[in-house]
């Protein structure tokens, strides 16, 4: 158990600045998840915490030890790969029991923990198996035993279920946040998928360029995002950023926040509707309990997501309307949130108002 | 018709086949029948095939009229003396190439590449003159040390090395192990038919080896079975091929058995790609 801290990280690929001075407080006993698009610095971020790339600048601590210079090994972390990175040489329980024998733990004690921890996950059948005899999601088993038995400090994860199925993806990520629950050690986990950071964090980190955009709970991030990224990023399918009345300013709303009705209909729009956009309805897709309307208004094109009750056609003009409180305002040169300052009545101004 | 040129196209494939295995084989199968038959037998004109009758006490004369032990004994040295030192100095040099960054990287596997191309006759008064300031002429170590380091078993191994997922050495670094135990518990068993492959040609190479052993070597003692075994032809004025032949079948059975042995490694060291 340990709180990880990230001071100025900076990393450099061949003067390439791949880490750009970031900061992280990782809390004890947290599941803190790293998303971002690929190339965003999230997987090289959670390789310099594991030791496996040197730092080029700043400092990394976990607990109370600068591990700048420490090896990977000694740093009292597991980490689990994408690829699960199994020993294909070695069976199912040597696989285990690898990094235990490395630290000098007797075969005895080896063997109880080994079983111990199989138990856990279910893979005390296949001890004697070799990892090409197994399925994809054994494998990922394994891997995460290999990584429990040691009983780290803390647990580095590196998109450990983006190469299964959908089904046992989402299997997965039950065990795993279960896992978290039982164990109550520090996670670290990577993942490009907003859906799996929010599914599974108590504290979620966006990165993009290299530098953190926002570190806060899933449900802060989708309410509050603090500037153009986050609130595209999270949240599916992403928020609708129009340009506003001014110039420099961007208006954007969530597709699942907005209303959408018919122009001769008797309009379900509420009364605080304060932001409201004439168009046509270009195409709809039909989710299920869910209707996504693709609506053109202007040279802009926006996402409506509304329940099945009035299913409008294509090409039916509409109007869109979004509540006060669900807009939110960004700086269309650097992207940040607007959020101080503004009163309703200038919001709503600076929205555009009734087109 | 078509069913006609078909078979025609089998049978002619067959042909050259057999054809072909008898080149190979035939000088064998010629030594092996040679080995059981009677000097005028050798001599004899026409030719016969098989032995009129099977001298089994061919084999017993060759093995008796030298000190075969001794000669077998240090063919058995310097073999696998050889092939643990290549296997020694090869995985950790293979691990460098294939997996560190350093300075001269390139430069230094460049070299390893040109001593493949340099055959030992170019260099062998060097390492003579060498081996003899040592002291260490005519001993089995001058058989040994030269060949401590094969370029080609280097090349080999970092091939395959350099196709393991990194994810696979990360993974033990944080198992805390060490480098070496990453070379010889990881990196080695993933190069297991490789190695036996390689074992294979390198051991066939010194245990047949003529040239080195005949210029390192005085004595009887330090002699291998190669030399031993053309001592025989030369042994009572004219030359008994017969017990020559049998001299060389003692040569040939070990390896043939290794051979045997080893074959499932070779047919898959050679087909790791597809795997």
């Amino acid at each position: 158990m340990a709180q990880v801290v990230l001071k100025s990280l900076v990393k450099d690929y061949n003067k390439q600045n791949v880490v750009k001075g970031i900061d992280i407080v990782i809390p004890d006993g947290s599941f803190s998840v790293l998303v971002g698009p690929s190339g965003c610095g999230k997987s090289t971020t959670l390789r310099m915490i594991a030791g496996l790339e040197k730092v080029t600048k700043g400092e990394i601590w976990i607990g109370n030890q600068l591990v700048n210079d420490l090896a990977p090994g000694k740093r009292d972390l597991a980490m689990v790969f994408q690829n699960y990175a199994l020993y294909p040489t070695m069976n199912v329980f040597d696989n285990i029991a690898f990094g235990l024998r490395n630290r000098g733990v007797s075969k005895k004690e080896c063997k109880v923990l080994v079983e111990e921890i199989s138990e856990i996950v279910g893979l005390t059948e296949y001890l004697t198996r070799m990892p090409s005899q197994l399925s994809g999601g054994q494998r990922q088993r394994v891997a995460l035993a290999r990584a429990m038995v040691k009983k780290p400090k803390v647990f580095l994860m590196d998109e450990p279920l983006s190469n299964l199925d959908a089904k046992l993806r989402n299997q997965m990520r039950v065990e795993l946040t279960g896992l978290h629950k039982r164990l109550g050690t520090t996670f670290i986990y990577v993942t490009h998928d907003q859906v799996e950071a929010m599914t599974m964090g108590d504290q979620i980190i966006v990165m993009d360029q290299g530098t953190v955009q926002q570190a806060a709970s899933p449900i802060q991030l989708y309410k509050e995002p603090d500037n153009q990224f986050v609130a595209q990023f999270i949240g599916s399918p992403a928020m609708n950023i129009l340009s506003g009345f001014q110039q420099r300013l961007l208006v954007g709303f969530r597709p699942e926040s907005a209303k959408i009705a018919g122009v001769n209909q008797e309009a379900p729009l509420s009364d605080r509707a304060q932001f409201m956009k004439r168009g046509n309805i270009l195409s709809r897709e039909i989710l299920g309990s869910d209707v996504l309307y693709y609506v053109e208004s202007g040279q802009e094109k926006l996402v409506v997501k509304d329940d099945l009750r009035y299913l409008l056609q294509e090409g039916q003009e509409v109007i869109v309307s979004v509540n006060e409180e669900d807009l939110y305002l960004f700086d269309q040169e650097s992207g940040i949130r607007l959020r101080q300052g503004i009163n309703l009545k200038e919001k709503q101004k600076l929205a555009g108002g009734m087109t | 018709m078509k069913i006609m040129g078909r078979i025609a196209l089998k049978t002619g494939e067959a042909v050259m086949l057999i054809a072909v295995s008898l080149i190979f084989v035939f000088p064998f199968i010629w030594m092996a029948l040679t080995a059981f038959k009677t000097l005028p037998e050798v001599y004899q004109f026409p030719p016969t095939l098989l032995p009129e009758s099977w001298q089994i006490q061919n084999i017993v004369k060759a093995w008796e009229s030298g000190p075969f032990p001794t000669y077998l004994l240090n063919s058995t040295l310097v073999a696998f003396g050889v092939l643990f030192l290549q296997i020694l100095t090869g995985v950790p040099a293979a691990y460098a190439f294939a997996r560190y960054k350093f300075r001269g990287r390139n430069l230094l596997f460049a070299l390893t590449l040109i001593a493949l191309m340099i055959p030992p006759q170019v260099i062998f008064l060097p390492i003579y003159v060498e081996m003899s300031n040592w002291g260490l002429v005519d001993t089995l170590w001058s058989l040994i040390l030269p060949y401590g380091a094969s370029a080609f078993g280097i090349f080999l191994l970092r091939q395959v090395f350099m196709q393991v997922p990194d994810e696979v050495i990360e993974a033990a670094r944080l198992d805390q192990a060490s480098e070496w135990k990453i070379m010889w518990r990881i990196m080695a068993p993933m190069a297991k038919h490789v190695l036996v492959t390689f074992g294979l040609f390198s051991f066939i190479y010194h245990w047949n080896d003529y040239f080195w052993p005949l210029i390192m070597t005085n004595s009887n003692e330090v002699r291998t079975l190669p030399i031993g075994i053309s001592m025989l032809k030369a042994s009572d004025g004219g030359s008994e091929w017969n017990i020559a032949m049998a001299g060389n079948m003692i040569l040939v059975v070990p390896i043939l058995l290794i051979f045997f042995f080893a074959q499932r490694h070779i047919i898959q060291a050679f087909t790791y790609q597809s795997k």
